[in-house]
């Protein structure tokens, strides 16, 4: 951590306009410009509301679980032989990931906003589970897009959609992903803009999104970083957290920027390798450019064209990054790193047999590096890794790998 | 003056109104587009509207999603797109030719590298869908430089106290978005239309023209009653995919296309067909 960067650096961003550096901003249609302003002042305005922050933290405690534990793994510590590690157990929430605290804080600005309708996009399905959950919870129609690819590898959680009384729409246009569920929910709110709230599921999209769900994340960090302190007497010396869109990495890192001593890695799906091509890595060997609503590094050709992406995880197969990342990675706050396909899937079967904890891909990811890191540092160090979901989604994935068919 | 404001004077002089069509580049085939922009200046368009594909699409309905799948599996590109309006300069130096695309290709290649390759190919407009006036400046100051126009969308859902702001950064015209949506949907509400143009006109002189839901001659003659231009795309996109689907050469693509569009000048200028 480089001592010139302040305090006071952290706190400038986003700007008033949405930027995070020369990242963010907010490129939609115009027909959209005027619901993100409202959007934007709704949330100026409840953020310091003491009620509704009030409402957001009886749910966290009461619906979703909060305080998720830090738990410290001490026969996978042991296995991998170094650094202690802790792992922050957002698999323990209600629907199984972190992606819920940020579908619970958007639905309650959809109800302050008086929206009868919610939408979200969804890769894996676990943001399209947590929003049709918070959805039913509070009476609110609810539709889901999701690629026709994505529909089809994760059967599971279009089921548990549909249970939970949402409708899945299988988006067939373009790569058949998440990148395209995103272009279709953004079709659909362009064209019901006045009843429908869209709940974006990750820190991207235009301002001010990448705000609201970082701050709505931002429960993971804060309660890790007491937690450290109340077990462990001090701060831990790296976090190591997935990089998809970025959200349960930004929610874990953003209360520690200030902490210099905390190292921070972000890990991206490397899937079949870097010089394959066949990855989801914009930060390591992506290029600035403007998709989805904001300045973002990005998966893309010479020609502006957006690539397909691959991972073994669906939750990280996607061209593009939320902004802030993008900027931590420039002023070199935060290191972003790759673990491929096959790490995650040894890192995944690793923490099952030694932990008794099945992660999920997207979080397997995060392990796959840590335990790379922890290797290199010694006993008395302590690194906290993101378990962001828990890998029951993923069983059929990690048995058709292995061969094994149910 | 640029060609587009010159083009809109004459128009008003004559007392008629621009029409204007919207093709992809390179949809449904790489040789078609510059016969295509010709042919489309024969049957009366005014200002021709040239799609750069994309791979996401984020503000067009099915049948436009579709001709930029089309294109880019044609390995259509933003360069090609230039290189097009470059061909059809060769034969045609009065009509105004508009890119209208997303952000990514222009970001990709550079601000200023676009501005000199867009002017130096005769291009005379950019209209793109997700910049918004507060993400411009830096866009608006290279296409200055060269002086391209920059085309604004205005939407129905455009508060008045935004339309300043959008058409203080305007040049051209203004392009008004009929409905709240993807191009090519719904119904269009004509006495919605006059109401929000005539807001519009409060806060600029600039030529309106509309789009999004204008399908046949009936719908253009309604729009031009109230504003100075009618944009036509899906409609005429349809009309490609058809041809192309059915196996027709690229005259006949060409002319199934034309049809419409005359069909549709003859409407705006209220002649009986």
């Amino acid at each position: 951590m480089t001592s010139e960067l302040n305090d006071n650096l952290f706190d400038s961003v986003p700007d008033a306009e949405g930027r995070f550096g020369v990242y963010g901003g907010k490129f939609v249609a115009e027909t959209l410009m005027s619901a993100l302003a409202e959007l934007e002042r709704l949330y100026r305005r409840l953020s310091v509301d003491a009620e509704f922050q009030a409402e957001l933290d009886a749910d966290l405690a009461h619906y979703v679980g909060r305080p998720s534990p830090l738990y410290h793994a001490q026969r996978w510590t042991a296995k991998v032989g170094g650094a202690q590690l802790y792992l922050k157990r957002e698999d323990l929430n209600h629907t199984g990931a972190h992606k819920v605290n940020n579908t619970i804080g958007q639905a309650l600005l959809a109800k302050h906003m008086g929206k009868q309708r919610v939408i979200a996009e969804t890769g894996a399905g676990q943001h399209g589970v947590a929003t049709a959950t918070i959805a039913a919870r509070l009476g609110l129609k609810c539709q889901v897009y999701m690629g026709e690819e994505d529909v089809r590898r994760q059967a599971l959680n279009v089921y548990r959609m549909k249970l939970l009384g949402a409708e899945v729409i299988p988006v067939t246009s373009g790569s058949k992903t998440l990148k395209d569920a995103m272009n279709e929910a953004m079709r659909d709110w362009v064209t019901n803009v006045d009843d429908t709230f869209y709940i974006i599921g990750t820190v991207a999209g235009p301002h001010p999104y990448p705000e609201l769900v970082r701050d709505f994340q931002c429960v993971i960090g804060r309660e890790a970083r007491a937690q450290s302190l109340a077990q462990t007497g001090r701060l831990p010396d790296a976090l190591v957290a997935c990089v998809g869109g970025g959200s349960n990495a930004i929610g874990l890192f953003h209360p520690f920027l200030k902490d210099d001593s905390v190292a921070m890695y972000g890990v991206e799906a490397g899937g079949h390798g870097l010089a394959t091509g066949e990855h989801a890595a914009p930060l390591t060997a992506g290029t600035p450019g403007v998709l989805h609503g904001n300045r973002t590094y990005l998966m893309q050709d010479e020609d502006g064209q957006i690539l397909h992406t691959h991972s073994v995880s669906a939750g990280l197969d996607y061209p593009g990054v939320g902004p802030e990342h993008a900027w931590l990675k420039d002023i070199g706050r935060v290191n972003y790193v790759v673990a491929d396909d096959d790490e995650a899937l040894e890192a995944f079967h690793t923490l099952t047999r030694v932990e008794g904890i099945m992660p999920a891909l997207e979080s397997s990811h995060a392990l796959a590096y840590a335990a790379k890191l922890a290797a290199q540092m010694r006993p008395d160090q302590q690194i906290v890794v993101n378990l962001s979901g828990r890998g029951d989604k993923d069983i059929h994935t990690v048995a058709a790998i292995d061969g094994i068919a149910f | 003056m640029s060609r587009i404001a010159q083009r809109f004077e004459q128009l008003a002089e004559q007392g008629r109104k621009a029409l204007i069509p919207y093709v992809v580049a390179g949809d449904p085939g790489v040789a078609v587009t510059v016969p295509l922009m010709h042919a489309l200046v024969e049957a009366g368009a005014d200002v021709i509207e040239l799609g750069v594909p994309f791979s996401d699409p984020m503000s067009e309905g099915p049948t436009i999603q579709l001709a930029h799948e089309r294109a880019l599996a044609n390995k259509v590109r933003l360069r090609d797109a230039l290189n097009m309006v470059r061909e059809f300069r060769t034969r045609d130096g009065d009509t105004p030719v508009l890119l209208m695309g997303y952000a990514n290709p222009v970001e990709r290649m550079g601000y200023a590298a676009f501005a000199d390759a867009a002017s130096a190919a005769g291009v005379d407009a950019l209209l793109t869908v997700d910049i918004p006036p507060e993400e411009v400046a830096a866009v608006n100051a290279e296409l200055r430089r060269v002086g391209m126009d920059n085309i604004f969308l205005i939407a129905p859902t455009t508060p008045v106290e935004r339309m300043g702001l959008i058409t203080a950064q305007a040049s051209g015209f203004i392009y008004y978005v009929a409905l709240k949506g993807v191009t090519g949907a719904g119904h269009l509400d004509t006495a919605d239309v006059a109401a929000q143009l005539a807001r519009i006109r409060e806060t600029t002189g600039l030529p309106l023209a509309v789009g999004f839901g204008i399908k046949d001659a009936a719908s253009a003659r309604a729009v031009a009653d109230v504003a100075e231009g009618v944009v036509v795309g899906s409609a005429l996109v349809q009309r490609l995919a058809e041809s192309a689907q059915n196996g027709h050469s690229d005259a006949q693509t060409i002319a199934h296309a034309v049809e419409l569009l005359a069909q549709i000048r003859r409407g705006i200028d209220g002649v009986p067909s």
